[in-house]
């Protein structure tokens, strides 16, 4: 909407780095990292309880306890994150693994992968869009393990999506031959994410 | 503030409901109400609104003249029922947006407004409780949306809010909240003040922790609906807590914001 409509006595504030550097539409910086979770921060018992797994329209399930995880072949990371709630971090350091090694040898005709977390929170993408150097699942930021309110010990990284993608606590990923909607993707939010079309909420 | 998202959590009951497109609109400040000092609310005319749950938000977009733009989101402080939608937005000191909203906009304007977003972080009272509220600043403002629907239904679902502010001055919709429970037997509104207070206070005067939890709220027998909103370490402090004393997890629903999460 909004053709000629202007804020009365707005004028904004540019800051000079925001001049210099791209940003989706609608979002503005931030030097912090801002927390933001639905419900309490889950703490499973890494050496007894965790573990990662690739399940659902697979040939065979994988599944990986914490130690095996560690040892899995990792990648340094960094790359800026969105937040659907305006906020954007540029440069974000990350290490973990990339999706393509966990989906190595792995038969499927899925195209959608649906996250799934401790806590019970869920996100769902097509599967190209976690594959290709795209997507990791990340244990360290900024070069330190990953806090528990940040999503550690592990949380899915898919920084070209809106962070809400990017899911906290995660423990594994379904393979499905269609798509269904994720927690925050049923609640009103847009079931692909793209920050560079503003792809906030349904309908967007 | 805003509701969880940058990548949440918690929770599995996702209820589907049909899209609808949220597009901008315009909506005229009708009054703004000077709460605290450092706190206003709007009072708007939304020509066309479709309504909301009490606990989401609106996204507010500002637009210069030279077309530079900035969006924030802001919680809904009215009830449904109410006839006016009503913001309260607390001044950020180093905010792009809030600084705007309380101190330039007055009667007479227009906003640009999307909404209602959120569907998580929400009440009515046909969910039921018992309902532990607990706020932290202008955290409250979501959950006042709450206690307002549910006056104005007459609902008896038994409630608390703990609400802690920095001093008493600072405590947003203080009068209301005397007035309501004054006039509501299972309304319970117990304040905690972190930074100073006058004299003769007789409440808590310390941050909430899980011993203030385990006095103020029901024992995990009963299963609450609890929801928490205020900056970080509040809500991280209450939620571990809630669920320490033995509270579902399920039903512990949080909300979090600060200076960069989006309160802007």
């Amino acid at each position: 909407m909004s053709g000629g409509f202007f804020s009365r006595g707005f004028r904004g504030r540019r800051r000079p780095v925001e001049q210099g550097t791209q940003l989706p539409p609608g979002q503005y910086l931030v030097e912090g990292f801002p927390v933001l979770s639905a419900g309490p921060t889950p703490r499973t018992p890494l050496e007894e309880e965790w573990d990662f797994s690739i399940i659902g329209e697979v040939d065979e399930p994988r599944r990986w306890t914490w130690k095996e995880f560690q040892a899995l072949p990792s990648e340094e990371i960094t790359r800026d994150i969105h937040c659907v709630t305006k906020w954007s971090k540029l440069g974000t350091r990350w290490e973990g693994v990339s999706v393509d090694t966990l989906l190595e040898g792995v038969e499927t005709a899925a195209e959608f992968v649906m996250a799934f977390c401790d806590g019970g929170y869920t996100t769902n993408m097509p599967l190209e869009e976690v594959i290709g150097g795209k997507a990791w699942v990340a244990y360290a930021y900024e070069g330190e393990p990953l806090e528990p309110e940040h999503g550690g010990p592990v949380r899915l990284l898919v920084p070209h999506l809106y962070f809400w993608k990017s899911a906290k606590w995660v423990r594994g990923l379904r393979l499905l031959n269609h798509d269904e909607p994720g927690f925050w993707e049923s609640l009103g939010y847009h079931n692909h994410g793209d920050p560079w079309r503003e792809q906030r909420y349904w309908g967007d | 503030m805003i509701p969880g998202v940058s990548s949440a959590t918690g929770g599995t009951s996702a209820v589907a409901v049909q899209p609808r497109r949220l597009s901008w609109q315009l909506a005229e400040v009708v009054e703004v109400v000077p709460e605290t000092p450092r706190t206003r609310s709007l009072v708007l005319e939304v020509a066309g609104w479709k309504g909301h749950k009490a606990g989401q938000h609106v996204d507010i977009r500002l637009t210069a003249e030279d077309g530079y733009q900035a969006q924030r989101s802001y919680s809904i402080a009215s009830a449904p029922e109410d006839e006016r939608l009503v913001l309260t937005v607390e001044r950020l000191e180093d905010g792009e947006v809030s600084p705007y909203l309380t101190d330039v906009l007055m009667a007479g304007d227009k906003l640009e407004l999307r909404g209602p977003i959120g569907g998580y972080f929400a009440w009515e009272a046909k969910d039921g409780g018992p309902l532990l509220l607990v706020a932290g600043g202008s955290g409250v403002v979501p959950l006042m949306a709450m206690l307002r629907h549910r006056a104005a239904v007459s609902s008896d679902v038994p409630a608390r809010l703990l609400y802690s502010s920095r001093s008493y001055e600072e405590i947003i919709y203080r009068k209301e909240l005397e007035r309501l429970v004054a006039q509501d037997g299972s309304l319970e509104v117990i304040h905690t003040l972190t930074r100073s207070r006058p004299k003769g206070w007789s409440s808590y005067h310390r941050r909430i922790d899980l011993k203030m939890l385990k006095e103020v709220g029901p024992p995990p027998a009963e299963r609450l609906l609890a929801f928490i909103c205020g900056p970080t370490p509040l809500v991280e402090g209450v939620a571990t807590a809630l669920v320490e004393i033995g509270h579902d997890t399920l039903y512990v629903k949080t909300e979090r914001f600060g200076p960069t999460g989006g309160g802007g």
